[in-house]
């Protein structure tokens, strides 16, 4: 069996960045293994700019965020493995990979980082009803088709679900000459960023119907014909409210699943809330010595954020190849109301730093309060003037709250007033 | 007033824009107060597109404008960029167009591709 210190499993901005960290933390036997035939995951085909502002303080392309740390592991040792698909892994860190290159083969892992990302949501798994027809995409998928491919996927387009990707997609398709009908959001808000509502919708005059959803669709080989319905507050479509959109194509953007089969079969414990691992403060997993990190863990919206949370557990997992497992009594982490989840789920308390604290709201607030609870008595507030389930917030409760407190869980919880 | 929300980076602070002195409040960052002035007069944006690209390894070329270039020419900095094609190797910051549509701004790679 072949021996690496450090396994990454996922070349996108994740894998990547967890590399760069442990490289600089000392670890010198690194491997990263990607699927694709090239690295820098999805940012390849995200060639849209916004990239970059916190971490390199300009602002970036995908490929050329991507491309910076391609760059930086060029001056390193660090092996990047690609066409390369990671069959299996076990909780004693052992992977089975298979490559045109080497063929089968099993690797034993000193440490392993987890930075798989995440995949769409698709027709299926929101059961649209009508024909089976040509014409019906995920965003991700048509993006794939134009920017890396080089072919258009329609001329007249709807588009459902007001996530990012799909607002990207409403600009991108518009530039090329098609003609973006309608973006229509099944939740009374969207699940975009604001900044890509302006400059991707408005921007050119694209309505979104907030409320709305695909109820039917229609045409025989290809598409021919959307219906989309207001919906009640239930989320239930409205008898009589139908409008029906002329076009060939229809876009899904309707979330993203973080992409765990391999965490699954080594074992390691699943958060229903994220998808993604139970992780502790350092992104460890439940498995000691698997780290998880980007949007295997929890899906993001600035690739800023997966690098900061990818070099915290590259550094981790440098940290564990020197100096062995972590020990310190467990303190849980829940998400209280207003909250859907954390990220951490548990740390450890005799932490040395603050703890850094990642989630998402449950609708949006204005002028509210971030508090966190060990039982009914509050050890920390933090005021937001404005809080929406499409951007992640964070806090960092310094560490000397963290002193006395009872031994947990604690709760992080939104308060209005 | 007014009001506008920042597209100079993800966090899409809520501004308010005077029409008349163009003073920004609601920003968090200096850039916002330069975003809200421009948004009233003279709206831009950076686009971002692919051109045709021979080589071995890929077929399109990423590109963007290195500039944010007037909203209202977009479609014909678009124009441009549909007639272009570019020839490995390529570089990051390559020029492919200089001065696209009359805009001050060019038109660059946006990766690298050896071959």
């Amino acid at each position: 069996m072949t021996k690496a210190d450090l396994v990454i499993i996922g070349g996108g901005p994740a894998g990547l960045a967890a590399a760069l960290s442990a490289w600089e933390a000392g670890v010198r036997d690194i491997l990263i293994l990607e699927r694709d035939h090239q690295a820098g995951g999805i940012l390849n085909q995200c060639i849209h700019n916004g990239f970059g502002l916190h971490y390199f303080k300009e602002e970036l392309t995908g490929p050329e965020y991507a491309g910076r740390f391609i760059e930086m592991l060029r001056d390193t040792a660090v092996r990047v493995r690609t066409d390369t698909m990671v069959l299996d892994l076990t909780g004693e860190r052992v992977l089975h990979t298979v490559s045109p290159e080497y063929g089968y083969e099993a690797i034993q892992a000193g440490a392993i980082v987890l930075a798989m990302g995440c995949r769409e949501r698709t027709r299926g798994a929101i059961s649209i009803p009508g024909a089976r027809c040509s014409g019906i995409f995920t965003a991700g998928a048509a993006q794939r088709f134009l920017n890396i491919e080089g072919y258009m996927v329609g001329r007249r387009v709807v588009i459902l679900g007001s996530g990012d990707i799909g607002l990207i997609m409403a600009r991108r398709m518009t530039l090329e000459g098609a003609k973006v009908l309608a973006c229509v959001e099944l939740l009374p808000y969207s699940g975009g960023l604001n900044r890509n509502i302006v400059q991707c919708l408005n921007d050119f005059d694209i309505p979104l119907y907030l409320s709305h959803t695909v109820t039917d669709i229609r045409g025989k080989d290809r598409v021919e014909r959307i219906v989309v319905s207001k919906v009640d507050e239930n989320r239930r479509p409205i008898p009589g409210t139908e409008m029906t959109f002329d076009c060939d194509t229809l876009l899904l953007s309707v979330g993203l699943l973080p992409e765990n089969e391999l965490s699954r079969q080594a074992g390691v414990e699943i958060d229903p809330h994220t998808s993604g691992p139970v992780v502790w403060e350092n992104c460890e997993t439940s498995i000691p010595g698997v780290f998880a990190c980007g949007n295997v863990l929890h899906v993001h919206d600035l690739v800023d954020y997966v690098t900061a949370e990818s070099m915290r557990a590259g550094k981790a997992a440098a940290d564990f190849l020197q100096s062995g497992e972590k020990t310190g009594e467990a303190v849980e982490l829940k998400p209280g109301p207003g909250v859907g989840y954390t990220v951490p789920q548990r740390f450890r308390r005799d932490l040395a730093d603050k703890l850094q604290v990642f989630f998402r709201v449950r609708q949006i607030y204005h002028d509210a309060f971030i508090a966190v609870y060990d039982g009914e008595r509050r050890i920390a507030r933090f005021k937001r003037e404005h809080m929406a389930p499409g951007e992640m917030e964070n806090i960092a409760i310094p560490a000397m709250f963290l002193k006395n407190i009872t031994g947990g869980p604690l709760t992080v919880r939104i308060e209005e007033e | 007033m007014k009001e506008l929300i920042c597209i100079t980076c993800p966090k899409g602070c809520h501004l308010k824009v005077d029409e008349e002195t163009f003073a920004v409040t609601g920003n968090s960052c200096p850039r916002g107060a330069v975003y809200g002035a421009n948004e009233l007069r003279n709206p831009v944006r950076v686009i971002t597109s692919t051109v045709r690209l021979e080589s071995e390894t890929f077929r399109r070329l990423p590109v963007k404008t290195d500039r944010a270039v007037p909203k209202a020419k977009m479609f014909e900095v678009m124009d441009e960029i549909a007639r272009v094609r570019a020839h490995a190797p390529v570089k990051v910051g390559d020029i492919l167009i200089a001065n696209v549509a009359g805009t001050d701004g060019n038109v660059v790679a946006t990766r690298t591709v050896e071959k």
